[in-house]
């Protein structure tokens, strides 16, 4: 059974100029050890769409939609339920990690505070043993359990940070753009490090991320999301080498391989800018960028449909819609 | 090959440290930079390659060695180094960081002429963002940071250093904040500035793929010292250097053979290793393939890499 499922979800913020849709209509399932990314640029909702998986979002935002941690509908839950899911169902590894850490405590006292505040039968000695544990499972010398953030390098901390979301051993791990602020060598080890936890447990792990690249390593599959919606979706190697979506084309030429001589002096990327949520354009809302744009494409927002066997695309270029 | 414009001669730089140490945070480099050439400063944070960088800006005052511009050595009083920024430019990374949040961008990129009582400010301005590729400007003059996009935001920055008509862009990261499909237009925007400005770009990086995209050469640095240099085509297709080879191998891309992911981070400035600097996290040497050097790899500093424009050097005993 999927751990993670998500069915027609829709956020919808509220603003001064009215309501702002951030998600529109996003569909997925995350079964065990498997690893499903998530792309797309500043603005086309993926933080908020992880921000459902908690119920993390503003109390004036409108959900819609089931969002399904291990079979219970989140969205629905009693706060007390929600309560009890946040890290032991499913937890968050924050963006800007580095900064999350309280500056003024002690490792061990910052992962010990969720396994006392969750699991009432663990007393202090078991929490720090298993501190000690998570550090180790990080690739951590116990020994830092000691240490005070200001003490550890950026991968440490991330490291510190990918340990406190696992501390009360959660089924559904999502990870809001976990190497964005780190190295390239550090990136690496981080991103090894996450898919092997997701591995090794059993574990369902959402990866958010600008950059299609990282994704196309690490995970199974790939959603790419534009204003809201998920634009293509498929195996990530084949979404990132033969991406159908123009938008992904771009995201995935944006990154060139080295050695190919055509990209060599011709840096590729899109003219204008992602768009805001709530300026939404008639039809497909990628239309004007878009460099395969028609006068059709104005009439309607194509929905996701089949490019292959296993890969799906939001394009009216895309063959056409089958029934299903 | 003709005389460089930008160089540093023997460079090093130290810091205090936390404790009392001392953090050799530029350990001799060797850099040259010839007009119109667009140059990439690679590594990992910690590396020396920002500080490669201000040093060049006239930022930082080295302990030893010497800057050189147009064939004279930089001077570091207050005076000399106003004439030399108008020449030599830097361009922050983060634009959202680097802009004033209550200055138009009339203001923001205004700053530079007026400081430099350059005439014709209002002139200089529209040329500016006309070149930075925000059309037309004036549409732009009464604009807030907070009314642009990411893109727009790193134009204005650009616009900033280009108002002064320098010769020189130093850019530090100047696409890590951006979004992927907006990266793309800013590196193109840098290429346009050299052909039609004949502008000579620094850019100071740890991603690969940009300096695929836009350098003319590529210099590799790792603890204060540059440890591979050579044109791009040479370093990223034939990198010589053990720790270039392992940078080049975990860039995300899908036909890797192997990644090669050093264990820890890179070490610390105030504690370099005595040898060759890389040996504690050499992959090569752990291997054993390197047992022939092995020797000299642990106990004997090699030489400084000369720098000279048109070679691909090494600093590493199994190539030399």
């Amino acid at each position: 059974m999927a751990l993670l499922e998500m069915r027609d979800v829709h956020v919808t913020y509220r603003s001064q100029e009215g309501p702002i849709p951030a998600v529109r209509g996003v569909n997925l399932t995350l079964d065990p050890g498997q690893i499903l990314g998530v792309a797309g640029e500043s603005g086309c909702g993926k933080s908020t769409l992880a921000s459902t998986v908690l119920r993390l979002f503003p109390a004036d935002a409108t959900v819609t939609g089931e969002v399904l941690v291990d079979g219970d509908n989140v969205l629905t839950m009693k706060w007390g339920q929600v309560r009890a899911a946040r890290w032991a169902k499913a937890s968050i590894v924050f963006q800007g990690a580095l900064h999350s850490l309280n500056p003024i405590q002690r490792i061990d006292k910052q992962l010990m505070e969720p396994i006392l505040l969750h699991e009432k039968d663990v007393n202090e000695n078991a929490a720090r043993k298993r501190v000690v544990e998570l550090l180790e499972q990080v690739g951590l010398p116990g020994r830092l359990a000691d240490a005070y953030p200001h003490q550890m390098s950026g991968g440490q901390k991330q490291r510190v940070m990918i340990a406190l979301a696992l501390a009360c051993r959660p089924q559904v791990l999502i990870a809001d753009e976990p190497t964005t602020a780190l190295d390239v060598m550090v990136q690496a080890q981080v991103l090894d490090l996450l898919s092997s936890i997701a591995r090794d447990h059993g574990l369902a792990l959402m990866i958010i991320s600008h950059d299609l690249s990282v994704l196309a390593t690490t995970c199974d599959e790939v959603l790419v999301m534009y204003a809201g919606k998920v634009v293509e979706a498929g195996p990530a190697a084949e979404v990132f080498e033969h991406p159908k979506h123009p938008y992904t084309r771009a995201l995935s030429g944006a990154f060139p391989t080295i050695g190919d001589m055509t990209s060599r002096f011709a840096p590729s990327g899109l003219p204008g800018d992602p768009p805001l949520p709530g300026e939404l354009v008639s039809g497909c809302p990628f239309r004007p960028r878009c460099p395969e744009a028609e006068d059709r494409c104005a009439e309607a927002e194509p929905d996701l449909r089949p490019a292959t066997d296993e890969q799906f695309a939001a394009c009216i270029h895309i063959g056409e819609a089958v029934s299903t | 090959m003709t005389d460089p414009l930008l160089s540093g001669e023997d460079l090093k730089v130290t810091f205090r440290a936390r404790g009392g140490g001392q953090a050799r945070a530029l350990d001799g480099a060797n850099l040259s930079v010839s007009k119109g050439e667009i140059v990439a400063i690679v590594g990992e944070s910690g590396c020396g390659k920002t500080t490669l960088a201000r040093t060049l800006l006239g930022l930082e005052k080295p302990i030893e060695g010497k800057v050189w511009f147009k064939g004279e050595p930089l001077e570091y009083s207050g005076r000399a180094l106003k004439r030399y920024r108008r020449q030599v430019q830097l361009v922050l990374q983060d634009p959202s960081g680097s802009l004033n949040p209550r200055h138009s961008v009339y203001e923001a990129v205004a700053e530079g002429p007026r400081v430099h009582g350059m005439a014709d400010e209002v002139g200089q301005v529209t040329r500016a963002l006309a070149q930075a590729g925000l059309r037309p400007p004036e549409r732009f003059f009464l604009r807030y940071p907070h009314e642009l996009s990411g893109g727009q935001r790193q134009r204005v920055v650009i616009a900033g250093a280009l108002a002064l008509e320098p010769e020189v862009l130093i850019a530090d990261e100047p696409v890590s904040s951006l979004d992927a499909s907006v990266r793309g237009e800013i590196l193109a925007l840098l290429l346009k500035l050299r052909e039609e400005l004949q502008l000579t770009v620094l850019v100071v990086t740890h991603d690969l793929g940009l300096a695929w995209n836009i350098a003319d050469r590529i210099v590799v640095m790792y603890l204060g010292r540059i440890v591979e240099q050579g044109s791009t085509e040479e370093v990223l297709s034939s990198p010589k250097h053990p720790y270039t080879k392992a940078l080049l191998s975990v860039v995300p891309e899908i036909q890797h053979t192997e990644s090669i992911v050093l264990a820890g981070e890179p070490p610390d400035p105030t504690r370099i290793p005595g040898g060759c600097r890389f040996h504690p996290r050499c992959q090569e040497l752990a291997a054993g393939t390197a047992a022939a050097v092995a020797d000299k790899c642990t106990t004997q500093d090699l030489q400084i890499l000369s720098g000279a424009a048109g070679e691909h050097q090494a600093a590493c005993w199994l190539t030399s």
